[in-house]
C-alpha cells in the first residue's frame, strides 16, 4: 500500500509534466465532438441534376421547371448534349442526368407514348436510387397533370398526406445521436492508447528494468498505472460532456451517476486492454499499431456509425464481445432515453466481466522477469 | 551506400514480425469489415402496420412496400403501445399507420392521411427509412393517377452509371485504400523517425557521410513499399473476393497511389521535424491526420451535407483528393484526363510539404 | 549460509540456439569489488541480469545475498541495487523526486528518506541542481545520481553494468571514489567495464570470452600468470581467441 502511494506520486508528476498527454486530454474531446457530429449527416439531400433538353417545347420546359421547383433537386447545369452531361458526372458535379430527347412532346401528343432518359451516378447507390425514384415520381406527376386520369373523382391526383412522427429524438437532431456515441469512443481511445503507450515508453527508456529490480509487487505496479489513467479517462469524459453541453446543448436525460458508474467500470476494462497491449509489445511503434488495429475494429463494430442489427450475423457475434458496443449503447441510452442504472444492470454485469478478463490477462502477462 | 542503408532499414521493418503481420493484416480486416459488416444501405428494414379496417388500397400499399427491396412486412399491430414494444425490441424500424376508411377517403374525398413512425433513436437510419417509404408512397399515388407504368404515357428509361446493381459496397474500397496509405505513410514514418531522434541515434546517422536527405528517404522507402503491397492486397481482395467489376486502369491507379504515398510521407516528415517524442508524433498523426482524413475524405460522411466551413476545410485535406482520384479510377473507370485536377492538387501539396519539411529540417542542423 | 555474497554454479543461459552464458561458476565475497570483464556480446549483461532476478537461467544455480536467484528472486531484490548500462532514472523527474521515489519503494521511512535525500545531494555537490529535471543534467552527473539511487537502501550487493561509459576520465575517477566508499562500508560491488584501467581498481576480476569465464583472479596475479604488464594485454590476448562478434 505504501509503495502504491510512491508509485502514484511518481506517475502523476510525470503526467503533469507531459504536455502531450495534457493537450490530448483536452484537444481530443473537442476535435472529436465538434468535427464528427457536424460532418456525419447521411441524409440524402441536395441531389443535383443536369437536364439535357433537346426538345425545347413548352411541355419540356414545364417539366424542367417542375423539377427545378421541387425540394428534392437542384438543377446544376443544362448541357447541350448527353456527352457534355457525362463529363459533369465524371467531375462529380452532378448526380443525375435527365435527357428529354428531340421531338419528345410531338411524339407524346401524336402517339400517346414517349420516353425520357434518366442516368444516375450510382457510385453512391443510395443516392442514385433515391434520386431516380424521386425523378420517376415527378415524371408521373407531370404526366398526370398533362392527362388527368378519368379513373378518379375530381380528376386530380389523390393526395396522400404523409406525416412522420418522431418519438425519441423529436427534432431529428443528429448530434443528439452521434455525440453520446462519440463520448463512449473518446473514453475508449484515451484509455487504451495512453495506458498502452505509457508502459511501452518505460520499456523503451529502460526505466521498467530499474523498477523490476526493486521489490515492487506486480499488483502495485499495475494499479500504479491503472489509477492515473483511470482518473484521466474520467476527466476526458467530463470534458467531453461539457463540450457536448456548450456546443450542442446536450445534457443527459438520465443521471450523471449512471454515466460515471459505467464510465468508471468500463475504463477499468479499457485500461486492462491497454496494459495487455503493452505487455505484448516492445516499442511504442508496435504498441501504436496494435492499439490502432484493435481500436479500429472495436469502434467500427461498436454501432456508432452503423447499427449493429443491420450487420451480418457473424459480425453481430463479434460485436457481442466488443466492450465499446455496450458502452456506446449505455451512453446513448442515458443521454437520449434517460435509461437508469436498473435498466442497464445486465450491461453493467457484462462490462464488469470484461474488466475482469482483460485485467487478469494483463496482470498474468506482465512479467517482472523474462523466462 | 544508400541502397545498403535502405536494405538495413528494410530488414529492420521485416524483422518485426508482429508489426508486419498487423500492417499486412490491416487491409484484409478493413476490407472485410467495410465490405461485409458495415453498410449504410438500409435493406429489408422490418416494418409494421396499424390498419384497423383493411381495405383494397391499404392492402395494396402494404404489399407495395413489402415488395420493394427496402422493406419487409413483419406484422400488424393494434396501437402505438404495440409499436413501442416492437421498436424497443428492435423488431421493426418503421410503422405505417392507416386511417380507417383509407380507400374511401382516397377515392371520394381526394385526400387522406398516412402516418409514418420511424424508430428515430438512430436518426440517420430513421431518416433514410422514412424517405424510402415516402418515395414509394409518392410513386404509388402517382400511379393511381396515371395507371400502372408502361400502360401508356411517358416511360422513363433509367440507367445506373458505373454501378448498375446499386451495390454500395464498392465505395469503401478506395476509402480503405486512402486510410491505409495515410496510416502507414504518415504515422508509421513519423513515429519511426522520431524514434531515432528519441534514442539519439539520429545524430549518429546525421554525422555519417550520408546526405541527411538520404537518411530520411532511407527510412521512408520500406514503408513506401509496404504501402504499395497493401494497395495490391486491396486490389486482389476487391477483384478476387468482392467481385468488383474490372476495367479500371490499374497502372494509373498504382501511379496515383505512389503519388499519394509521397504526399503522406511528406506529411510524416513535417510531423517528425516538429516533434521530439514518439508519443507526440503518434497523437499528432492520430488526432491531426487520421481523424480529419476519415471525416473529410468523403467516404464515410458525404461532404456535400457538411456545413460550409467544413466543406471549405475539406479542400486542404489530401485524402479528399486521393479518394476522388481512386474512386474515379476504380469505380467510374475513368482515365487520367478525368483526374488531372485532383492529381495536380496532390502534386502541389506534396511539393509544399516537402519544402516545409526541408526548411524545418535545415533549421535543426 | 555460505560466506559468499554472490555464488554461481555452472550457470547457463540460452536464447534459442545461442548460448549467451556458458556454464559459468564464480564466488564473490562481501565487501569485494569484483570486475566482470569481457568484449561486447561476451555475455556479461546476461549474467548480470540473471543475478538481479531479471532473467531466468536455463540451467545451473545462482545465489545472491543468500537467496536463490531462481526461486527467491523477489527476496533478492530487497538486498541488491542495480544500475543498468542505459541511463534509466525518470528523466522528467527532478533529482530529489527520483531519490524519493526509489527510496520510497525500497521501504525507507519518511525520515530516513529525507535524510538520505539531503545526504546524497550534499555528497554529490548537487545543491544547485537538486530541483532540476534529470534530463537536463550532464551524463556524468546522471551516472553518479544513478549510482546513488541504486544504493539508496544500503543493499548488500550493487550491480553496475558499464557505469562509466561515455564520460571523461575525471568523472570516471569521481565515480570510482563513490564505489570505493561504498565498498569500504561493506557493500559488495559487482561491476562490468570496458576500461582496462578500471579493471586494475578491482579487488578481483574475471574475463568472459564467448559466454564462458576464461580467467579469474586478482589483477596483479593475472598479469603475472600471462607474463604481461597490464590487464589490457591479458584481455587482448584472450579476446583474439574469441569467435563471437560484438554487436
Amino acid at each position: 500500500m505504501r509503495n502504491l502511494i510512491y508509485i502514484l506520486q511518481k506517475e502523476f508528476l510525470l503526467i503533469f509534466r507531459d504536455r502531450t498527454i495534457l493537450r490530448l486530454i483536452f484537444i481530443m474531446p473537442v476535435m472529436q465532438l465538434l468535427l464528427i457530429p457536424l460532418a456525419a449527416d447521411y441524409e440524402v439531400k441536395h441531389i443535383s441534376i443536369a437536364v439535357v433538353d433537346q426538345d425545347h417545347s413548352s411541355e419540356s420546359q414545364r417539366l424542367v421547371q417542375k423539377v427545378g421547383a421541387s425540394n428534392y433537386f437542384r438543377i446544376v447545369a443544362t448541357p447541350a448534349d448527353y456527352a457534355e452531361a457525362t463529363r459533369l458526372v465524371e467531375a462529380g458535379r452532378t448526380d443525375l442526368i435527365l435527357t428529354i430527347p428531340p421531338h419528345f412532346s410531338r411524339v407524346l401528343a401524336t402517339t400517346g407514348h414517349a420516353s425520357l432518359q434518366l442516368a444516375a451516378d450510382a457510385v453512391n447507390g443510395v443516392r442514385a436510387g433515391l434520386g431516380t425514384t424521386y425523378a420517376l415520381a415527378m415524371v408521373r406527376e407531370f404526366q398526370s397533370e398533362l392527362h388527368p386520369s378519368p379513373k378518379l373523382a375530381g380528376g386530380g391526383v389523390p393526395l396522400i398526406e404523409v406525416t412522420t412522427a418522431s418519438w425519441y429524438n423529436p427534432h431529428v437532431y443528429y448530434p443528439a445521436f452521434m455525440v453520446p456515441g462519440l463520448l463512449a469512443v473518446l473514453v475508449t481511445m484515451v484509455g487504451a492508447f495512453l495506458s498502452s503507450l505509457n508502459i511501452v515508453q518505460e520499456k523503451e527508456a529502460g526505466t521498467i528494468e530499474q523498477i523490476n529490480v526493486t521489490p515492487i509487487r506486480k499488483y502495485e505496479f499495475v494499479l500504479g498505472k491503472l489509477i492515473p489513467f483511470w482518473v484521466l479517462g474520467l476527466l476526458s469524459i467530463t470534458i467531453g460532456m461539457v463540450v457536448a453541453k456548450l456546443a450542442f446543448g446536450l445534457w443527459p436525460a438520465g443521471s450523471f451517476l449512471t454515466i460515471y458508474v459505467f464510465a468508471a467500470l468500463y475504463l477499468v476494462g479499457v485500461l486492462g486492454i491497454g496494459l495487455f497491449i503493452s505487455t505484448l509489445t516492445d516499442t511504442q511503434q508496435q504498441a501504436t499499431l496494435l492499439s490502432f488495429f484493435i481500436m479500429m475494429i472495436f469502434v467500427l463494430l461498436s454501432g456508432l456509425y452503423t447499427p449493429i442489427e443491420s450487420m451480418p450475423r457473424w459480425a453481430q457475434h463479434i460485436a457481442a464481445f466488443n466492450p465499446p458496443s455496450y458502452f456506446v449503447e449505455v451512453i446513448r441510452g442515458v443521454y437520449i432515453k434517460g435509461s437508469t442504472l436498473r435498466d442497464l444492470l445486465p450491461t453493467l454485469i457484462r462490462l464488469a466481466g470484461f474488466a475482469l478478463v482483460f485485467n487478469t490477462l494483463a496482470v498474468w502477462s506482465y512479467r517482472k522477469r523474462s523466462s | 551506400m544508400f541502397f545498403a542503408f535502405v536494405r538495413k532499414e528494410g530488414k529492420h521493418v521485416l524483422r518485426d514480425r508482429r508489426s508486419l503481420l498487423i500492417l499486412l493484416g490491416l487491409p484484409v480486416v478493413m476490407m472485410t469489415l467495410f465490405g461485409f459488416a458495415l453498410s449504410n444501405e438500409v435493406k429489408n428494414s422490418n416494418f409494421i402496420v396499424v390498419d384497423r379496417v383493411p381495405d383494397a388500397e391499404s392492402i395494396a400499399l402494404t404489399a407495395r412496400l413489402d415488395e420493394s427491396r427496402y422493406f419487409t412486412f413483419v406484422g400488424k399491430v393494434r396501437d402505438e403501445a404495440e409499436i413501442q414494444s416492437y421498436f424497443r425490441r428492435g423488431a421493426a424500424r418503421l410503422a405505417l399507420v392507416f386511417p380507417a376508411g383509407f380507400d374511401h377517403e382516397m377515392r371520394h374525398l381526394g385526400h387522406s392521411q398516412l402516418r409514418l413512425i420511424a424508430d428515430d433513436s438512430d436518426p440517420n437510419t430513421a431518416n433514410t427509412v422514412s424517405s424510402y417509404a415516402s418515395v414509394i408512397i409518392a410513386q404509388y399515388q402517382a400511379e393511381l393517377a396515371s395507371g400502372p407504368p408502361g400502360s401508356g404515357g411517358i416511360s422513363v428509361e433509367a440507367r445506373m452509371l458505373y454501378n448498375p446493381q446499386l451495390k454500395s459496397s464498392y465505395m469503401f474500397v478506395p476509402g480503405v485504400m486512402t486510410l491505409i496509405i495515410m496510416l502507414l505513410g504518415a504515422m508509421m514514418t513519423s513515429v519511426s523517425i522520431v524514434r531515432e531522434k528519441e534514442r539519439g541515434t539520429m545524430e549518429v546517422l546525421l554525422v555519417s557521410p550520408m546526405n541527411p536527405l538520404m537518411v530520411i528517404t532511407g527510412k521512408a522507402v520500406p514503408y513506401m513499399l509496404l504501402c504499395l503491397v497493401d494497395v495490391l492486397i486491396i486490389l486482389l481482395l476487391s477483384y478476387g473476393v468482392l467481385d468488383m467489376p474490372g476495367g479500371a486502369n490499374i497502372p494509373l491507379l498504382i501511379a496515383e497511389s505512389t503519388l499519394f504515398i509521397l504526399t503522406t510521407l511528406a506529411l510524416g516528415l513535417v510531423i517528425s521535424n516538429a516533434v521530439q517524442q514518439q508519443q507526440t508524433a503518434m497523437f499528432v498523426s492520430l488526432v491531426g491526420l487520421l481523424m480529419p482524413s476519415l471525416v473529410f475524405s468523403g467516404f464515410m460522411f458525404p461532404i456535400e451535407n457538411m456545413p460550409l466551413p467544413l466543406q471549405v476545410i475539406s479542400h486542404v485535406v489530401p485524402t479528399r483528393w486521393f479518394y476522388q482520384i481512386a474512386s474515379s479510377i476504380m469505380i467510374k473507370h475513368l482515365g487520367f484526363a478525368a483526374v488531372i485536377k485532383p492529381t495536380l492538387v496532390l502534386v502541389g501539396m506534396t511539393l509544399a510539404l516537402l519544402m516545409v519539411s526541408w526548411r524545418t529540417f535545415k533549421q535543426r542542423l | 549460509m555460505s560466506e559468499w555474497v554472490i555464488e554461481a554454479e555452472q550457470l547457463t543461459r540460452r536464447f534459442g540456439d545461442f548460448t549467451a552464458v556458458d556454464n559459468i561458476s564464480l564466488q564473490v565475497a562481501p565487501g569485494e569489488i569484483f570486475g566482470f570483464l569481457g568484449a561486447n556480446g561476451a555475455g556479461k549483461t546476461t549474467a548480470m541480469r540473471i543475478f538481479c532476478g531479471l532473467l531466468e537461467p536455463t540451467s545451473g544455480r545462482a545465489r545472491v545475498a543468500g537467496f536463490d536467484a531462481m526461486s527467491e528472486a523477489e527476496k533478492i531484490k530487497q538486498q541488491i541495487g542495480y544500475m543498468s548500462q542505459k541511463f534509466s532514472l525518470y528523466g522528467k523527474l527532478t533529482v530529489k523526486e527520483n531519490i524519493r521515489f526509489f527510496a520510497g519503494i525500497y521501504g525507507l521511512s519518511r525520515r530516513e528518506l529525507k535524510e538520505k535525500s539531503a545526504e546524497i545531494v550534499d555528497r554529490l555537490g548537487l545543491a544547485s541542481s537538486a530541483d532540476k529535471q534529470v534530463d537536463e543534467l550532464p551524463l556524468g552527473w546522471k551516472q553518479r545520481i544513478s549510482f546513488a539511487v541504486a544504493t539508496v537502501h544500503k543493499p548488500k550487493v550493487v550491480f553496475l553494468d558499464e557505469p562509466t561509459g561515455g564520460v571523461d576520465p575525471i568523472v570516471r575517477r569521481q565515480f570510482w571514489d563513490m564505489i570505493y566508499e561504498s565498498a569500504a562500508s561493506g557493500m559488495t560491488v559487482f561491476v562490468t567495464t570496458h576500461y582496462m584501467d578500471e579493471a586494475e581498481y578491482c579487488d578481483r576480476i574475471s574475463i568472459m570470452v564467448d559466454g564462458a569465464i576464461a580467467v579469474m583472479g586478482k589483477p596483479a596475479e593475472l598479469c603475472a600468470q600471462h607474463g604481461v604488464a597490464t590487464i589490457e594485454d591479458v584481455f587482448v590476448s584472450l579476446a583474439r581467441k574469441a569467435t563471437r562478434q560484438g554487436d
